[in-house]
């Protein structure tokens, strides 16, 4: 039988408020235990909730980017149940009435486009961490995440492969941090994927039962994950057996999920709507006003690069990864009107392959756009060659003589030979000088051709201008 | 000086014929002498108080005393306050010294006032007699053998018995109005949203107001100018412009209607409370007001309603009490869920949770659209039978408890009956609307009768203005029973 895998994806991404969704703790990562919790981080008897607007301007955001509904009101409610990191004994959520309904992420697989349909997203507070280590049968419990917001980002189960759920969850990544509103770091927990799998006969609509696995924190998990948790589902489906809906943890070290809970032993988290905070209200001039302040989104960007400069939808696709890219690319384009071509493809090539390499991000790359746009000037303008560039580049990246690309080429001497009777003078000696290949070439050796230009470029050191010498030695040979 | 009112208190220290360190050692030392009688105070902290009253002198040899400057007021010991044991009544909060003060508290040491002592109190303010508390019961001044009330008895109590010259209380079902109407005390419970829940350890965070509780409407007029006022760390505080509560208190009542719910002038009422509060009902006429009936037909289901709406937000709102991070903790337990039972059996009363348990069944899977949203509606319904009614009349009266004071241990062995002495007060909690009691007269084995006077939204000056209008053509206020 031919199965059809069914993927929905849950994605917690923290919010980058500076302070907590219902206190004004900090939300900074990696302080020393419980020093960023609040009595009412704490929750001391007593103490009371309030919105941070903050965080509401951050979904409001997103709603507004991803074509969503924004409700007004919206209803925050308490999701009760028992952990020590929990303090409060419910965590504040939204659960009828989130603030953000419905919504759309187009996402591209293999060159193709396909739409995902966002279910919802709402807000609600972190809990704490449990430390389990290093207390002698003890648990230690740290609150200073406790309170940090959260918006939680529903899918519709549209996607089929876990190809598509690494596309969505990579398109989604990029606009959190496109529109600012969260800085997507998923070492430190900003941006967490749930996946929930479900296989099914292809060409039947009922969907399977679902296994949920929780708290993916790379994308490569996520794929890994659901590749497993597929497998697993279809093999005992060809066993005659069914599946039991469950919660399931994805262990990384051996490849596999396995059961955390099932839902016999779900909680019942007893919702209701919190009557500490007032149902939330949201303006439409509110809205209108963060709409004003959203940025050009990757999805309009890409379709500009296409039409406006001609670019491939993968060109495109790959400069709108990430709004800092497309910024780049934008100022570099600034420069240097009308080569979107060169611009993309050294983008793409030497400065996103150099910032990898070192691992930096594209804000703290050492060559500016207005650099870069005076070195690929050179090239357009035929004073050095591509592989000569290279060069001038490594040299800037490394901050060599201020980066000042024809004080580079100067001290270098890489400035290409591209006088029409230089290259002439050298043409003619290369071809007196190798009068067999001459021969075999007009004797229809092609290859002999390509022996000539070798020669050619090894005589002046590769400076000669490439299209040049390629056109002068067409034009002795066959003239 | 024990039955001074806050006015006269206040004239006294502003003349220097007293100081405020003299005047807080006279109550600390009453309160030694009697409060082992009657266990109106969990908590008394000489060395506390005297030091608020010694920086109250200089507030007033400086020429700084607001209305309030220099008076001990007794504290329900709901509310958390700075270096203070606070515990709720409960033995889950017994050894819990709060780091903070509450919007209320703090409001009250701005006005220069003493701390003179945290009040016993119903177990988390479930129970209406005080039976419920981890500290034991409170005896009610006017008969030894009867009931305070709850779940402010303690503050009922020292009021009564002049142990302070005022107090405050939190009201969710009646808890302000109900003892103050068994003790023969002036009570009243705002408008929902008026005073500052920030530090007010919740019971049901809806309903839950506090308010003030004084020998008279006078003094409960400059006691909300205190207490009352936004709070930007109480998300269900009002942010409105500051009034004076007592502005209208010499109005003439004349031409005031005066709604009487045939609802609650019904089967239920004891024959003593009654004649008591047609008596007052006679003083109003004399007044110049006139009474007019009025009708609440889903009053009747305050009391089911009620006893949903607030054991689910109970339920929730009393989850914190865990025993990780305060509070009780079972002395030995095997792994987190034997704690967390362990922790919780130990630490909370019988009354506590009973509650716990209605109010988790009632939010449960399965339930929760038959119980607590059909609740919800019903809320919706009271309220809109108050804004039927307020077109035909200016303030609604009844009896504030269908009987006076009880004995102790008289009803503790059955909730229903004692859920129904917060029969006629519940449904102002669910409206939100102001609602208070004040003395008029006794009843059988001569007990106190309360008359409750149900206002409209923000009508609290108004309701002042009823209150002290009789209080001025009367004298059941200024009655003591010590």
């Amino acid at each position: 039988m031919q199965w059809e895998i069914v993927i929905g994806l849950e994605v917690h991404a923290q919010l980058s408020t500076q302070s907590k969704i219902f206190s004004g703790s900090s939300t900074a990562y990696g302080a020393a235990p419980n020093t960023q919790a609040s009595v009412i981080d704490l929750a001391l008897p007593g103490v009371l909730p309030v919105l941070n607007k903050g965080a509401v301007e951050r979904a409001i955001k997103l709603g507004l980017s991803v074509g969503a509904k924004i409700n007004s009101p919206s209803i925050f409610a308490r999701k009760n149940y028992f952990y020590p990191d929990l303090p409060k004994g419910y965590q504040i959520s939204q659960y009828e009435l989130p603030v953000v309904q419905g919504g759309n992420i187009q996402i591209q697989v293999d060159g193709a486009e396909k739409n995902v349909r966002l279910t919802r997203a709402h807000l609600e507070e972190d809990a704490g961490k449990s430390l389990h280590e290093d207390f002698h049968g003890m648990s230690g419990i740290d609150l200073n995440r406790a309170g940090t917001p959260l918006l939680e980002i529903v899918s519709e189960p549209d996607m089929r492969s876990s190809a598509e759920a690494v596309a969505y969850a990579k398109t989604l990544h990029a606009l959190v941090r496109w529109i600012g509103i969260c800085d997507g770091n998923m070492q430190e927990g900003s941006f967490r994927c749930d996946a929930n799998v479900s296989v099914r006969p292809r060409g039947t609509e009922k969907l399977g039962t679902r296994c949920e696995i929780k708290n993916l924190n790379s994308f490569r998990f996520l794929e890994k994950a659901i590749d497993y948790e597929a497998r697993r589902q279809i093999e005992i489906l060809e066993d005659g057996g069914s599946i039991r809906q469950e919660t399931r943890l994805y262990d990384a070290n051996k490849d596999e999920t396995r059961t955390m809970r099932t839902k016999e032993d779900a909680n019942d988290y007893r919702y209701f709507p919190d009557p500490d905070l007032l149902p939330l209200e949201i303006p439409q001039s509110w809205i209108d006003q963060i709409k004003q302040t959203l940025p050009e989104l990757p999805q309009a960007r890409r379709d500009r690069y296409i039409s406006a400069f001609a670019l491939s939808a993968y060109d495109a696709s790959v400069l709108t990864s990430s709004r800092e890219m497309a910024d780049y690319f934008d100022a570099t384009l600034k420069q240097l009107p009308a080569q979107a071509k060169l611009c993309a493809n050294w983008i793409m090539g030497e400065i996103s392959g150099q910032l990898n390499k070192e691992g930096i991000e594209m804000t703290a790359c050492p060559i500016t756009p207005s650099q870069l746009a005076e070195l690929l000037a050179r090239i357009h303008d035929g004073t050095i060659s591509g592989k000569a560039a290279k060069t001038v580049f490594e040299s800037m990246w490394n901050g060599e003589l201020d980066k000042n690309v024809d004080a580079i080429i100067e001290a270098k001497g890489l400035k290409q030979i591209s006088d029409d009777s230089a290259i002439e003078k050298l043409v003619d000696q290369v071809l007196a000088a190798n009068a067999q290949q001459v021969a075999d070439y007009r004797n229809g050796k092609e290859k002999a051709f390509n022996s000539l230009i070798g020669q050619i470029m090894k005589a002046t050191q590769g400076k000669a201008n490439p299209a040049q010498v390629n056109a002068m030695l067409k034009k002795k040979l066959d003239g | 000086m024990f039955n001074a009112s806050l006015k006269q208190l206040s004239l006294q220290l502003a003349e220097k014929k007293i100081s405020s360190t003299e005047l807080t050692t006279e109550f600390l030392k009453r309160i030694k002498a009697l409060n082992p009688e009657y266990n109106a105070f969990i908590t008394v902290n000489e060395e506390l108080s005297l030091a608020q009253a010694q920086a109250a002198d200089k507030m007033i040899a400086a020429g700084q005393a607001g209305p309030l400057t220099g008076i001990p007021i007794a504290q329900k010991d709901i509310f958390c306050t700075k270096g203070w044991l606070t515990t709720c009544g409960s033995k889950m909060l017994s050894n819990f010294v709060s780091p903070y003060d509450a919007g209320v508290i703090e409001r009250f040491n701005q006005a220069g006032a003493i701390n003179i002592g945290k009040t016993n109190m119903d177990e988390f303010a479930m129970g209406s007699s005080n039976e419920t508390s981890f500290y034991g019961p409170v005896k009610n001044p006017w008969d030894h053998a009867a009931v305070p009330g709850g779940s402010s008895g303690g503050a009922a109590c020292a009021v009564a018995a002049r142990l302070a010259p005022a107090a405050t209380g939190t009201d969710t079902g009646g808890s302000i109005r109900q003892p103050a109407a068994l003790c023969g005390i002036s009570g009243i419970k705002p408008t929902y949203g008026l005073v500052s829940r920030y530090g007010m350890i919740a019971f049901a965070s809806s309903l839950d107001q506090g308010g003030p509780m004084a020998k008279s409407a006078e003094d409960l007029a400059l006691l909300l100018n205190v207490m009352t006022g936004f709070d930007p760390r109480d998300s269900t505080s009002l942010q409105r412009d500051v009034e004076d509560y007592a502005r209208d208190l010499q109005k003439p009542l004349a031409g005031l209607r005066i709604g009487l719910p045939k609802e609650y002038f019904a089967e239920g009422m004891s024959k003593d409370v009654e004649s008591a509060i047609e008596k007052a009902l006679d003083e109003y006429r004399k007044l110049g007001a006139q009474t007019v009936e009025v009708s609440l037909p889903n009053a009747p289901l305050a009391i089911p309603v009620y006893y949903v709406l607030a054991p689910a937000e109970a339920s929730s709102n009393l989850s914190r009490f865990d025993g990780v991070r305060y509070g009780h903790r079972a002395k030995s337990y095997g792994d987190l869920a034997d704690m967390y039972r362990k922790s919780r059996a130990e630490g909370f009363g019988a009354e506590v949770k009973r509650r716990i348990l209605i109010g988790t069944y009632v939010l449960s899977h399965g339930y929760y659209d038959a119980y607590y949203i059909k609740a919800q509606k019903l809320r919706r319904l009271i309220a809109q039978d108050f804004a039927e009614a307020y077109k035909q009349c200016d303030i609604i009266m009844g009896p504030t408890t269908p009987t006076v004071a009880f004995n102790l241990g008289e009803k503790s062995g059955d909730p229903i009956q004692m859920y129904l002495s917060d029969i006629y007060t519940s449904a102002a909690n669910l409206t939100g609307m102001p609602a208070m009691s004040i003395p008029v007269g006794f009843g059988d084995k001569n007990r106190p009768v309360g008359l409750h006077i149900i206002g409209n939204y923000f009508s609290e000056a108004q309701m002042l203005n009823v209150a002290h209008q009789y209080q001025l053509a009367t004298d059941w206020h200024l009655q003591s029973p010590v």
